[in-house]
């Protein structure tokens, strides 16, 4: 608890971002980015004013999984890379609910690579983060779909020689229908885009570059790299995919924001008595 | 780059100055919290201490414009990722040391005189260039002081942030 | 073995456990390799476990050590020594850290107090001002400090230690020479608790030792048995294994993949054996559970496959950095329908190069996947051993030669092994299948055809002369009482008997190495005239006892002595135990 109490108090009605946190303390490095995300999501969560216990927070495996536990929300940390799957379950069968699914790159785009390219085409109304450090941290250091293709470790000494993932590609060319980058060094863009994602139906897909202190130090250098409004969104696929051929990996802000309608069941429903089925097989 | 809107009256601009002293507050007790899970108290209590001062700053805001509620902030945004006066997690290291950490306490401040130093040398009305020049002092007294502080602290030994052991794997 | 429970001041002792605690960048990991390897050029044998908050960095963490004279597989009772840095909540270790009135627990003054739970063992208190004696050595560190006032303690020689520093930092020569002084300054400040816990003279003569963890042993016990392709998807606790292999491959001419996840390593692995290159790959429960669908491939295609499952605390998650052993369920019992395949078990760090080795060659004679059931604690367990002995060299798989068409892939053999056909051999070729099939190969959906398979691929196995290496069969045989356990559980069994002698009770002992197929009647043949078993194993459904009942008729009354990780027995439980079921 913040013993630290703000004396002019805010509106009775309005929560603060910090009423979205939970009271566990965050076992992350001192330096991490998932910081950031953990505020922008609060704020994010503040701005809009949602009630805590009607989201959840959906993630695998890896440091940035653990985020559900800290946040106020309803949380879900399950097995890795099957967020996605987990996150739409829970939607198509609650579909009042807010769900975020979180994640790193590791949980999302290699195990999770298959659900990524299946939830992007389901266009489920949900929003999902990806912490973006080029690395696999919780296991100390081997390279990430999204690592460079020369990043000497143990597992793949010299690099893996392979191109990296691209993410954002993959989103839009598989469907998905809110396609954003962020940065946690900039936590107060990241809350916008978060609102955005959230707000926008159907599948949102916010990539977070969030750097590793410890497995990639020289990720510190990102803040100088990175060009925050560098993409303004279209809601035209191609010219979408005609921006993403430039991209450098480090601009911020919305690609694509289109009008794909979200997941719903199809066909004529209805809240039948189940005696009725019988009728199938009454002679 | 996203451009602040200028204040129209000290109402507005002493808003600004009230939410970079929570924004700055609330950010030192966060950095308090994650020093002292890692084990580094000495960084942590002064991170404790800078939020408890931060937190003086926003209070006598508050009483010196007779606020009774939050001031409505929401209009303007900050030209840099966070507030002048808000400690970037990026800067940390968790073997940090008090110099380190007055350092950034240092840094803050100095963009903090800036930041009203800017306002007071722009297009705003009298009574708000006033009260930027009046806060940008305040700033300075702040810098002269943190600067005190690290005057009587050690700075780092080198070596300060080697770590023999290899980092642990917890999943 | 013999133990000193409760030495008496100086007396000297064949085995003394420490503990070195600290947090936040305190290098205690560090402290701890070094004395490791100190012992280990004084001559001695050792162990040593680690265990940590879940901080990536600057958490508190805690190397536990034994050092003794004859080899050593498992954790004393008790240590003799805590020492610690700091005390940032090191007393979440205190399971693993039991203390007595015979212990000393050495800290810094300028720490505060050792937490309660910890002084509430009675144990003895020594003072060390650790910070300020590093301070006093240009760039000391109180870590360095600690190594010298704990060599002091146990009587290592000075140059013993000097070689471990010199290895570790020998990379950075800046960091050797203000080491070696915080060692000697640490050394000098404990002057006067000098040899309070000293070890007595190892053995003058003792053939070459390793020092290794059991993930290293099991990779190069794998590079052995022939493999030369790794598909590699790390978890914790075996990503060392898939680390170490990586370099060591590349050395002898084979190669490892990273895969984006395990249902990846495995097929690739599959892949890279039908190929005819011996391939494997190492994962843990979570992981495990992913491969089941693929090993069952494995099984029908009759493709050997070796895969280590590194056992951490399940169900699910779990606890990734402890050890238990409850896998054994679905290594064995895993796969859908009828699937028989190889499941093993090492029993000590360095038998998981012996026993990985032995896999791989069984894998590939009998042309199935094999399991070998290593854990957490035998997996990143840092031992000196005496070097493993050499297993012989196995038969190999059995390859088809170019021949006349007609070729059948799966044919109905005596021993139930059919010559392989690998690609590239002319004339030979055929489709691999998970589909039930004819001799031939192609699919088959008779009852004939799937009845001979299925007899074929469970009589390969059965009929196969396993030799000598199935268990460690120990212990006294004219004894009626016996004891069956595998896996990291053998370890404080064999020292819990050895201590139960002074009690008057014998037994024998039988460490399962082959699990599956279950050799139930060398098995039987061991426990001829056993009027009483008692099966210890570490989870928490027993499954081993259930397994061995369900296989074959136990001779007798049979017990369990079952418990979860994340703690491993200890001799004196084991000791208690059996002193208590001699009596029923």
């Amino acid at each position: 608890m913040n013993e630290i109490a703000c004396n002019a108090a805010p509106a009775p009605a309005m929560r603060g971002p910090n009423d979205y946190k939970s009271d566990v303390k965050p076992v992350w490095c001192p330096g991490c980015g998932d910081f950031g995300v953990v505020n922008a999501l609060a704020k994010a969560m503040a701005k809009m004013a949602l009630e805590p216990k009607d989201v959840a927070v959906v993630s695998g495996i890896g440091c940035s999984s653990r985020i559900p536990a800290y946040m106020a929300s309803y949380g879900f940390h399950g097995v890795h890379g099957r967020a996605l799957a987990a996150g739409a379950g829970l939607k198509v069968a609650r579909p009042d609910l807010t769900v975020i699914v979180t994640g790193g790159d590791g949980d999302g785009y290699s195990i999770g690579g298959n659900h990524f390219l299946h939830a992007c085409r389901r266009n489920v109304d949900m929003t999902y983060i990806v912490m973006d450090n080029r690395v696999y941290g919780m296991t100390k250091g081997q390279p990430s779909p999204t690592t460079e293709p020369d990043w000497d470790s143990k597992l793949s000494p010299d690099g893996t020689g392979l191109r990296e993932f691209q993410p954002l590609v993959i989103a839009l060319t598989s469907g998905a229908n809110f396609i954003a980058r962020g940065f946690t060094g900039d936590p107060n863009g990241l809350a916008e885009i978060i609102e955005r994602a959230v707000r926008h139906p159907g599948f949102s897909f916010v990539e977070v570059l969030s750097p590793c202190v410890t497995f990639r130090p020289e990720q510190k250098e990102w803040k100088k790299v990175v060009k925050a409004d560098a993409l303004k969104p279209t809601a035209d696929m191609t010219r979408a995919a005609r921006r993403l051929l430039r991209d450098t990996g480090f601009e911020l802000g919305v690609l694509y924001a289109g009008e794909r309608p979200p997941y719903a069941p199809r066909g004529p429903r209805a809240r039948r008595p189940p005696s009725e089925l019988e009728a199938r097989f009454a002679l | 780059m996203k451009k602040t809107k200028l204040p129209r009256t000290v109402e507005e601009f002493m808003a600004y100055a009230w939410v970079m002293e929570v924004e700055a507050s609330d950010r030192y007790a966060e950095l308090a919290d994650l020093m002292a899970t890692h084990h580094n108290r000495e960084v942590s209590e002064l991170f404790a201490k800078l939020a408890r001062i931060e937190g003086k700053h926003r209070d006598q805001i508050a009483a010196q414009m007779g606020w009774t509620r939050a001031p409505d902030a929401a209009v303007f945004r900050w030209e840099t990722p966070e507030g002048p006066e808000t400690t970037d997690f990026g800067d940390l290291h968790y073997l940090m040391q008090p110099w380190h950490a007055l350092k950034l306490a240092e840094h803050n401040e100095r963009r903090a005189v800036e930041f009203f130093e800017r306002f007071a040398a722009a297009r705003v009305p009298a009574d708000v260039r006033a009260a930027a020049l009046e806060m940008a002092g305040e700033e300075r007294e702040h810098v002269r002081l943190i600067g005190e502080w690290l005057a009587k602290v050690p700075p780092p030994e080198p070596g300060w942030d080697e770590d023999m052991d290899p980092p642990a794997v917890a999943d | 073995m013999q133990h000193s429970q409760d030495p008496g001041a100086g007396q000297s002792a064949r085995s003394v456990s420490v503990v070195l605690a600290g947090s936040g960048g305190a290098g205690v990991m560090t402290a701890g390799n070094m004395l490791l390897e100190a012992a280990a050029h004084a001559g001695y044998c050792a162990l040593m476990t680690r265990s940590s908050g879940p901080q990536i960095r600057g958490g508190e963490a805690a190397a536990l050590l034994r050092i003794a004279c004859e080899p050593i597989e498992c954790m004393e009772d008790r240590f003799l020594v805590l020492a610690a840095v700091d005390w940032e909540n090191v007393q979440r270790f205190n399971a693993e850290i039991p203390l007595g009135r015979s212990s000393l627990i050495v800290a810094d003054p300028d720490q505060g107090e050792p937490p309660d739970v910890f002084l509430q063992s009675g144990a003895a208190r020594a003072s060390l001002p650790l910070k300020k004696i590093a301070k006093s050595v240009p760039e000391g560190r109180a870590n360095m400090v600690l190594l010298g006032a704990l060599a002091a303690l146990l009587g290592l020689p000075d140059d013993a230690v000097a070689r471990a520093v010199e290895r570790t930092l020998g990379k950075r020569p800046a960091a050797l020479s203000p080491s070696l002084a915080a060692v000697a300054a640490g050394r000098a400040a404990a002057a006067e608790f000098a040899a309070r816990f000293p070890l007595a003279p190892p053995p003058v003569t003792r053939g070459p030792r390793w020092l290794l963890t059991g993930n290293e042993a099991a990779g190069y016990g794998a590079i052995k048995g022939g493999v030369r392709f790794v598909a590699a998807y790390p978890i914790t606790p075996a990503t060392e294994l898939l680390e170490w292999m990586a370099p060591a491959l590349a050395q002898v001419g084979g190669t490892l993949l990273q895969a984006e996840d395990e249902l990846a390593s495995i097929n690739m692995a599959i892949g890279g054996s039908y190929g005819g290159v011996p391939s494997l790959t190492a994962t843990s429960g979570p992981g495990l559970s992913l491969m089941v669908e693929a090993l069952g491939l494995a099984v029908a295609a009759e493709i050997p496959l070796v895969v280590v499952d590194v056992m951490r605390v399940g169900p699910s998650t779990g606890i990734p950095t402890k050890s238990e052993q409850g896998d054994l369920n679905i290594a064995v019992h895993g796969l859908h329908g009828d699937a028989p395949h190889l499941v093993l078990a090492p029993n000590s760090v360095a038998d998981c190069l012996g026993t990985t080795q032995w896999a791989v060659q069984l894998a590939e004679a009998l042309q199935a996947p094999a399991i070998v059931l290593s854990d957490q604690f035998l997996g990143q367990a840092r031992a000196v051993v005496d070097r493993p002995a050499e297993l012989a060299a196995g038969p190999r798989r059995v390859t088809a030669a170019a021949g006349a068409p007609g070729y059948k892939r799966y044919a109905v053999t005596p021993d139930g092994v059919s010559p392989m056909a690998i690609p590239g051999t002319s004339g030979l070729a055929y489709t691999a299948d998970g589909l039930e099939h004819a001799e031939r190969g192609t699919p088959s959906s008779q009852a004939s055809d799937h009845f001979a398979q299925l007899d074929k691929r469970r009589r390969k196995l059965t009929a196969h002369e396993y030799g000598p290496l199935w268990a460690d069969v120990e212990g006294n045989p004219a004894s009626d009482c016996a004891i069956v356990t595998f896996g990291s559980c053998t370890g404080p069994v064999r020292e819990g008997l050895a201590l139960a002698a002074a009690d008057g009770i014998a037994a024998r002992l039988i460490s399962l190495r082959l699990l599956a197929p279950l050799p139930a009647t060398r098995l039987l043949a061991a426990l001829e005239g056993v009027k009483r078993v008692l099966v210890v194993e570490q989870n928490h459904t027993a499954q081993l006892y259930k397994y061995l009942r369900a296989e074959c008729d136990l001779p007798g009354r049979v017990s369990s002595l079952h418990r979860p990780g994340a703690l491993q027995f200890s001799p004196g439980e084991i000791r208690r135990h059996l002193a208590e079921w001699s009596r029923e």
